[in-house]
């Protein structure tokens, strides 16, 4: 069954693709056997209180084994579309890319469109297609790590697919988690999503070359993410001009050292 | 919608208890479900009614326990209910404020036969 609509058919096909290689197809592994049972007479309560993400969380544990193991620092990029991962995940790749190895995982519904910016800017990448899935998880990263063939002692930024819900619930193994917020969205996407920001390490505010032309005031949305997640830090960043990304960087690379 | 991928995962963790019970069919299922654990009740169950006339909880009785969220602020030490994670304390105003209840989102029981 999928997880996107709980169908047993082909519609909802999760595709990975390695930029330049032939694209691989193939549903969620859900196995559905229902085999015979001896019927029993009467009725008994199982106990279980069990977590409802409980595989999702093992798998997820699996992968952040396999980055500890190998030294990799692995970064959960969330936000809603069109606040910027892409045009950051760009420039930090032709900023960093001679200082350090950088992978990248594309989490998008449809289209090789990022995969191809991301390849450009010259990093391996995996593009995950989720049909009409609403978020990467745990499985889905397990395997495209694995094709990406990472390196150790790399850099592996996760572009979760954007949307400001659902990604939030659902464990990667990444080591930290990035939330992006835009200053053309409004200031209150901190509580009226809050628990993507509730769960995030960082927060990247990008476009700050618009701010002279918009009405959108940072500190107000620096307090409203503050109310829901004091512990957050903020960056605050142009991705196109590149204004304010040496200290994205320097926030990375740190973040990337403190793991090893 | 991610409460289809939250619906999945249930019915995968109450068909296989009940399968290693040789249970044919679960006629009660109990969820703790937390007001700010991410999950809409509304969605969870249009989701659940979309798809259990696949599965062994077909003619199962659902029963959703919501736990009240509770937060304390770090600063005064101050417990109070919340309905979710950007109240203010109400005693000193501080925005310190972290859940210890709500996120709940499990699988309680099933009962099968």
């Amino acid at each position: 069954m999928c997880i996107t609509c709980g169908c047993e058919g082909n519609e909802n096909e999760i595709k990975m693709t390695v930029f330049g290689e032939k694209s691989e197809t193939k549903h969620n592994e859900h196995t559905h056997s229902h085999g015979h049972h001896h019927e029993h007479s009467h009725s008994h309560e199982i106990n279980l209180e069990t977590n409802i993400l409980n595989q999702n969380n093992l798998l997820a544990e699996r992968n952040r084994g396999y980055f500890e193991a190998k030294n990799i620092f692995s970064i959960n990029m969330m936000s809603s579309p069109g606040s910027g991962k892409t045009t950051l995940l760009e420039k930090t790749i032709n900023d960093l890319k001679n200082k350090v190895q950088l992978y990248v995982i594309e989490g998008d519904q449809q289209t090789m469109n990022d995969a191809e910016r991301i390849a450009n800017a010259g990093a391996p990448v995996i593009q995950v297609n989720t049909g009409n899935g609403c978020h990467l998880d745990a499985d889905m990263i397990n395997k495209a790590v694995k094709k990406l063939n990472v390196k150790n002692d790399s850099i592996v930024f996760i572009e979760n697919v954007g949307n400001l819900v659902c990604p939030s619930l659902f464990d990667l193994g990444e080591s930290k988690r990035l939330v992006i917020m835009s200053t053309t969205e409004g200031e209150d996407k901190p509580v009226k999503y809050p628990t993507i920001f509730e769960n995030a390490d960082i927060c990247i505010i990008n476009k700050i070359d618009l701010l002279p032309y918009l009405n959108y005031d940072i500190e107000i949305a620096k307090n409203y993410a503050l109310r829901v997640n004091h512990h957050l830090e903020f960056i605050e960043v142009s991705a196109t001009t590149g204004e304010g990304m040496e200290k994205w960087y320097e926030a990375l690379l740190k973040m990337q050292k403190t793991q090893e | 919608m991610h409460e289809m991928s939250i619906v999945v995962s249930i019915v995968e963790i109450a068909e296989s208890e009940a399968k290693k019970a040789n249970a044919e069919k679960i006629t009660e299922m109990e969820l703790d479900i937390g007001t700010v654990s991410g999950i809409e009740i509304d969605a969870l169950n249009f989701a659940f009614d979309s798809i259990k006339h696949k599965t062994m909880l077909k003619d199962a009785e659902i029963k959703i326990n919501i736990i009240e969220a509770k937060s304390i602020c770090e600063d005064c030490k101050y417990e109070f209910k919340t309905e979710n994670v950007y109240t203010l304390c109400p005693q000193c105003d501080s925005y310190k404020t972290s859940i210890l209840k709500g996120k709940e989102m499990k699988v309680k029981s099933i009962t099968t036969n």
